[in-house]
């Protein structure tokens, strides 16, 4: 990890509090870690889990969702529904590989301003110990045993082997 | 004017797929009548050698079964979809990964070890594996080579139609066969099937409550089911997350949905919609009161991705290696 690495964070605010909340540190001028792209977001029980699982695959090295203090909720339920899914897709995420630290959830209200900031402050830190996710990196180095293989069919096309005799299978030598 | 040829090729499957075809029944004399099989390796005797020495796009069309995880696989793949006019993925396998996709979770080396040496049945003091160049008696053997990832027929060349399903079933494959001897195809990359949830069909959807209020995610084997919702009965369903199609063969004969027919086309991951659906009817709202109904859950990857890992967006657990020669 280099030192000129800066994390790259998705945020997905409830559009009630959290991002009031971002607006509120935003015109109290307080300087929070510029790496976190800020999502606005009706309700955190829109926060399908595809996008987090995109955000990730496309990638950002974490996720932050901010959401409605429990029984807040401007559609009454969107927040619990929002927690539910996000503490099993915590599990999925880490049996993929991912640490979970990677995924942070917290209740932010319009009036916590300071918290917005101290939020995304300590993910900021924790991503940057962490280290990058890079996961569109890790797909690609996936996905270059196939395109050794191919090129391997290509040169011995012309001379028309029997199947598994081609230079690209010769190359490996071991199961 | 000559019968369109049609080729059948299985890769990473069970088999099950090449059953439906033979389920066509007479159906298939019909199919037999209008095609020229060319290659079918499971019912009759081609050699790879005959297809290479076809001119390219010669084929109508070829139906392939199975995820790609070996060389060989994926040069089949590679070379009867040069020689294709139009490659279908056939069955949840080819389509999205199927089961064989789950191997998405272990490493090449975790896979290989625990096949040929931990596996409680298999004695193996050597610890011999399998050589993709040996010698035997002076004869030089061949063997394909083990892919780390294994990946969808459309990961690794262009794919026109996708036939779901684990496996599909007779009247599907007769749909998909019949679009294409008629000519009526449907636009490039469509799925051959309805494109609504399988609750849509299933003839338990009478029963399906607006809300469900899960305490706790019974597992089959542990209740003798009635004729309601298997999710009004806190069984594991995919149904509401799964492509229809099947007819609800599953739900119809007593087993909640697996999911096989990967999602509907709006839907990019199918896991993780599944995830939605029964989190959000979740009962309870503290985190430990949540997290003990979740762990009724024990397999949620295995559960909600178990036809669809090595399609879904993550693909392959991700702080697996990428280059590992066993």
């Amino acid at each position: 990890m280099t030192n000129d690495w800066n994390p790259r964070i998705v945020a997905f605010f409830c559009n009630w509090c959290t991002y009031t909340a971002a607006d509120l540190a935003g015109v109290s001028r307080l300087k929070y870690a510029s790496n976190v792209c800020v999502i606005r977001l009706m309700c955190s029980g829109r926060v399908d889990p595809q996008f987090v699982l995109d955000a990730l695959a496309k990638g950002a090295d974490g996720v932050l969702i901010g959401g409605c203090h429990p029984s807040d909720c401007h559609y009454v339920e969107g927040n619990y529904k929002c927690l539910r899914r996000f503490q099993l897709l915590k599990r999925i995420v880490q049996d993929m590989g991912i640490e979970e630290e990677r995924l942070r959830l917290e209740w932010i209200s319009a009036a916590e301003g300071a918290k917005v900031k101290t939020v995304i402050n300590e993910m900021s830190e924790t991503i940057r110990r962490l280290g990058p996710l890079g996961i569109p990196g890790k797909v690609e180095s996936w996905d270059r045993e196939m395109e050794q293989f191919a090129a391997g069919i290509e040169a011995g096309e012309s001379s028309a082997e029997p199947c598994g005799q081609h230079a690209g299978i010769r190359e490996a030598t071991h199961v | 004017m000559s019968k369109p040829k049609v080729a059948f090729y299985w890769c990473a499957s069970c088999g099950g797929c090449e059953e439906t075809v033979v389920d066509l029944a007479e159906d298939i004399l019909g199919v037999v009548e209008k095609v020229d099989i060319v290659l079918w390796p499971v019912a009759m005797d081609f050699k790879y050698a005959d297809i290479e020495a076809m001119p390219d796009q010669s084929i109508t069309a070829t139906l392939l079964n199975g995820a790609i995880r070996s060389t060989e696989q994926e040069e089949m793949a590679r070379l009867l979809r040069r020689k294709s006019q139009f490659l279908i993925a056939y069955g949840a396998c080819a389509h999205t990964g199927g089961i064989p996709g789950l191997a998405n979770q272990f490493s090449r080396e975790q896979i290989l070890a625990f096949n040929y040496e931990l596996a409680p049945t298999v004695v193996n003091e050597g610890k011999t594996r399998p050589l993709m160049e040996s010698t035997d008696q002076g004869h030089a053997l061949h063997l394909a080579g083990l892919h780390n990832v294994v990946r969808t027929l459309d990961q690794v060349v262009d794919v026109d139609y996708y036939v779901p399903g684990c496996p599909p079933t007779p009247k599907l494959t007769r749909m998909a066969v019949t679009a294409l001897l008629e000519g009526k195809l449907p636009p490039k990359g469509s799925v051959i099937a309805p494109d609504h949830a399988l609750c849509d069909e299933c003839s338990r959807k009478d029963t399906k409550p607006d809300k469900w209020d899960f305490t706790e995610f019974i597992r089959p084997h542990r209740k003798l089911m009635d004729e309601k919702c298997f999710l009004a009965q806190g069984v594991v369903c995919m149904g509401p997350a799964t492509r229809a199609g099947c007819e609800a063969a599953c739900t119809g004969g007593g087993m909640p949905c697996t999911g096989c027919f990967g999602a509907t086309s709006r839907v990019r991951d199918q896991g993780a919609k599944i995830l939605s659906a029964l989190c959000s009817n979740i009962e309870a709202k503290d985190e430990a009161a949540i997290e003990a109904t979740l762990g009724s859950i024990p397999d949620p990857v295995g559960t909600f991705y178990r036809y669809g890992l090595a399609g879904s967006i993550l693909r392959r657990k991700i702080n697996l290696p990428a280059d590992e020669k066993g």
